[in-house]
C-alpha cells in the first residue's frame, strides 16, 4: 500500500483526491435520487454531457486563470472581458464576429501583462482596475441595457451544437485544454512559465525574458476568456450586463482545487479541469438536492476548505 | 522645536504612501466643497460622513490581513453577515440595543478569529481560504435573512447619522445640543467620531504591542520575523480576528444607517474589492510590511470622494463607471514611477 502510495507523484496526489471526491459526489447525489425519485438521472450520460456543457464555459476561464496563477499574479478582469468579448463580437456580427471577441481578448492581455510585467504593479489590483474600465466601457457602449444583437450562427452551434451526441462545446474546450497542455508541458514558454513563477530573479537570471512571458500568458488568460464569453453568448444567444461576473470566484477556486499553488509555480492542467468538474457537478447535486441559497454557499465554501486542508498545506517557515 | 520637525520629516520618508494619500484626500475633497453649490456645510459633510463610513470600515478591516502580506477577501461578505445579523437585533429597549450592537461585533470578530485558526493551523494561503469562508458567511447570511428588510430603532439611526446636534437633541444631552460649550463641536458628524474614535481606540493602541508589530516584520521578512522569536502564530490570528471585528462594526453602522439587512452577493463582492482599491490608494504595499489601517481609512475615503464628485459635474451617468476605472488605474499607476526609476533590475523581483 504504501509502496503505491509513494510511486504518486505530488503534483498528482491533489488530482486523485478531487477526482475521488467527483466520485462521491456522484455516488452521493444517486443515493439521493434513488431514495427520493427512485430513478439514477445523474449518472445517464445526456445528463453528464448538459454538465459538463455548462461547464465548458467556467472550465476554459479556469485554464485562462491557470496561466496566470501559475506565475502567482491573478487576472480579476477576466469577468468583463468575457461580458466585452461577446458583446463588440455580436455587435459586429457576420463572419468577423468571432476574430473581434479574441482581438478584444488579446488587447485586454496585452494591456494587463504591460501594466504587471512592465509597470509593476501589482496584478490583483491593476487587474482589478481594467475590469473596472472594460465594465465602463461596455456600459458606455450599450447604455446599460442588454445589447438587442444576437448571437451568430456560428457561436450558437459551437456552444449549443451536438456532433454525434456530444456537445460542441466540450470540444472547444478540450481542444483549448490539449492545446495550453501541450504548450505548459512540452515548450520553452511552459517550462518559463513554471520557473518564473517558482522565482522570478531566478529566472530572469537564467537567461528566461520574464517581462515576455507574464505577458504572454496573460494574453493567454484574455483570449481563453474571451473565448469564455462569446461560448456564453452564443449558449444563451446574446450577451448581457455581468454575464462574466458568476465565473471569477469559481474559476479562481477551481485552479486551486485541482492543486495549483495560488503562489505560483507548480500545477497540473489535468487538476485544473478536474476542479472544474468537481464544481460544476457540486452545484448540480445541490440543485437537484433542492438545497436553498444559503446551504449551496456553505457547502461550496466548506467543500474547498475541506480540499486544502487535505493537500494545499504549506510548508511552515522556519528560516 | 527643531526635533519635532525631524521627527516629522523621519515619519513622512518612512510613510510616503500615507502622507500622499492624506494630501490627495485634503485637495480633492477641499475643491469638492468649492465646487458644491452648498458647500462647506455641515448637511452635505454629514451626507458624505454616512456614505463612507461602511466601505472605510471594510477598507481598515482589509489593511490587516494585507500587512502580513495576505488578503482577506471575505471581509465584504462578513461585513454583509453582520449588517444582516443587526437587522433584526437594533430595537426595543436600551440594554437590547445594546445586546444587540455587542452580538453583532462579535460575530465578526469570531468569524475573522476563525479565519486565523484555518490559515495558521492549517498552514494555508490566505487568499484562498477567505474566498471559501467568505461564501460560508454569505450562506448564513442568507440564512439569517433571506430577504431584504429588517427592523431598527429610529431614534438610533437618526441619532447615529446626523450631526452631534442632533445626537444630543435625541438623549437629551448638553441641554438637548443648545448648551453655550457645545456648540463649537456641534456640526461634527457622529458617523466621523465613530470611524475615528473606533481607530484610535482600537488599532492605534494594537500597532503599539508586540503582536502588532510583528504584523510588520512578518509582512517584511517572515523567517526573519520567526528567527527573531516574534508570536507569528499568535499575530496572524489577531490580524484576521481584527478584520473580522473591522468588517463587523461595518457591518452594524450599514445596519443602522439603512435600517435593513441585505444579504446581497454581488454587494459583498463590490465591496471586497473596494476595499482593496482602498488599501492600494491608503500607501498600504500589497506585499505586506508597509502601511497603516490609518491609510486604508483614507484610501477608502479617496475612493468615496471621487464618486461624488460624479455628482456636482454632471458626468453622464453612462460614463461614471468608465471614469472611476480610469481615475483607479491611473492612481495606482503613480506607484510605477518607483519600477521606471530602479537601476537594478533585480529589485523589482520579489
Amino acid at each position: 500500500m504504501n509502496a503505491i502510495i509513494n510511486r504518486i507523484k505530488p503534483d498528482d496526489f491533489p488530482i486523485l483526491i478531487a477526482g475521488g471526491f467527483v466520485v462521491i459526489i456522484l455516488l452521493a447525489g444517486t443515493a439521493y435520487t434513488m431514495t427520493v425519485m427512485g430513478t439514477a438521472p445523474l449518472l445517464t450520460p445526456n445528463y453528464l454531457m448538459t454538465q459538463l456543457q455548462i461547464g465548458a464555459f467556467l472550465g476554459i476561464a479556469a485554464i485562462g486563470m491557470m496561466m496566470v496563477i501559475l506565475l502567482g499574479h491573478i487576472d480579476l478582469s477576466i469577468p468583463w472581458t468575457m461580458a466585452a468579448a461577446a458583446m463588440m463580437a455580436t455587435s459586429v456580427g457576420g463572419p468577423a464576429a468571432i476574430p473581434t471577441g479574441l482581438a478584444i481578448g488579446l488587447l485586454v492581455g496585452l494591456f494587463n501583462g504591460f501594466g504587471v510585467a512592465y509597470l509593476r504593479i501589482p496584478s490583483m489590483i491593476f487587474t482589478l482596475g481594467v475590469d473596472t474600465v472594460l465594465r465602463g466601457l461596455m456600459v458606455a457602449h450599450t447604455g446599460g441595457y442588454a445589447p438587442q444583437t444576437e448571437a451568430t450562427e456560428l457561436m450558437r452551434w459551437l456552444a449549443s451544437g451536438r456532433v454525434l451526441g456530444i456537445p460542441n462545446a466540450l470540444f472547444v474546450w478540450a481542444a483549448i485544454a490539449l492545446i495550453i497542455g501541450v504548450v505548459l508541458q512540452r515548450t520553452a514558454f511552459g517550462r518559463a512559465i513554471y520557473a518564473t513563477g517558482n522565482k522570478e530573479a531566478a529566472a530572469y537570471l537564467s537567461g528566461i525574458r520574464t517581462r515576455w512571458v507574464i505577458v504572454g500568458s496573460f494574453v493567454v488568460c484574455g483570449l481563453c476568456a474571451a473565448a469564455a464569453g462569446m461560448l456564453l453568448a452564443g449558449y444563451s444567444t446574446r450577451a448581457y450586463q455581468g454575464m462574466g461576473n458568476a465565473y471569477l470566484l469559481p474559476s479562481i477556486a477551481a485552479v486551486v482545487i485541482g492543486g495549483t499553488r495560488i503562489l505560483g509555480g507548480s500545477g497540473r492542467l489535468t487538476g485544473t479541469v478536474v476542479g472544474v468538474i468537481l464544481i460544476v457537478l457540486l452545484n448540480s447535486v445541490l440543485s437537484i438536492m433542492q438545497m436553498p441559497e444559503a446551504g449551496r454557499q456553505i457547502i461550496y465554501g466548506t467543500v474547498i476548505v475541506g480540499m486544502l486542508l487535505v493537500y494545499g498545506r504549506n510548508a511552515k517557515i522556519t528560516s | 522645536m527643531r526635533s519635532l520637525f525631524a521627527t516629522l520629516g523621519v515619519s513622512i520618508r518612512q510613510n510616503r504612501g500615507f502622507y500622499g494619500a492624506l494630501a490627495m484626500f485634503c485637495i480633492i475633497y477641499f475643491f469638492y466643497h468649492v465646487l458644491h453649490p452648498r458647500g462647506f456645510s455641515t448637511n452635505v459633510l454629514v451626507a458624505n460622513a454616512n456614505e463612507s463610513v461602511a466601505l472605510a470600515f471594510v477598507a481598515m478591516a482589509q489593511a490587516i490581513p494585507v500587512l502580513i502580506g495576505g488578503l482577506d477577501l471575505s471581509v465584504g461578505a462578513v461585513m454583509t453577515l453582520t449588517a444582516c445579523i443587526a437587522s433584526g437585533l437594533l430595537h426595543g429597549s436600551p440594554e437590547q440595543i445594546v445586546f444587540g450592537m455587542v452580538v453583532t461585533v462579535l460575530t465578526g470578530t469570531a468569524f475573522g478569529f476563525f479565519n486565523g485558526l484555518v490559515i495558521v493551523l492549517g498552514r494555508l494561503q490566505p487568499i484562498i481560504v477567505t474566498l471559501a469562508t467568505g461564501a460560508i458567511a454569505m450562506g448564513f447570511a442568507l440564512l439569517v435573512r433571506p430577504s431584504p428588510g429588517g427592523r431598527v430603532d429610529g431614534d438610533l439611526n437618526w441619532a447615529l447619522t446626523n450631526s452631534l446636534r442632533e445626537f444630543a437633541d435625541v438623549y437629551g444631552l448638553a441641554d438637548g445640543g443648545r448648551a453655550d460649550w457645545f456648540q463649537p463641536v456641534a456640526w461634527v458628524p457622529v458617523p466621523l467620531i465613530i470611524l475615528f474614535g473606533v481607530a484610535a481606540l482600537v488599532w492605534v493602541p494594537f500597532r503599539r504591542t508586540v503582536t502588532g508589530r510583528t504584523l510588520y516584520a512578518i509582512g517584511s521578512a517572515e523567517g526573519a520575523a520567526y528567527m527573531s522569536g516574534l508570536p507569528i502564530a499568535r499575530a496572524k490570528i489577531a490580524a484576521f480576528t481584527l478584520a473580522g471585528f473591522f468588517a463587523g462594526c461595518g457591518g452594524l453602522y450599514l445596519a443602522i444607517q439603512t435600517s435593513t439587512g441585505n444579504a446581497d452577493i454581488p454587494q459583498a463582492g463590490a465591496y471586497t474589492l473596494n476595499s482593496i482599491a482602498s488599501v492600494v490608494l491608503g500607501g498600504v504595499s500589497l506585499l505586506g510590511g508597509i502601511g497603516s489601517a490609518i491609510g486604508a481609512l483614507i484610501g477608502a475615503l479617496i475612493l468615496r470622494v471621487i464618486s461624488f464628485y460624479f455628482r456636482i459635474l454632471a458626468i453622464d451617468p453612462l460614463l461614471q463607471p468608465l471614469v472611476e476605472g480610469i481615475v483607479l488605474l491611473l492612481a495606482v499607476s503613480l506607484g510605477a514611477v518607483r519600477a521606471l526609476r530602479v537601476k537594478n533590475r533585480l529589485e523589482l523581483f520579489r
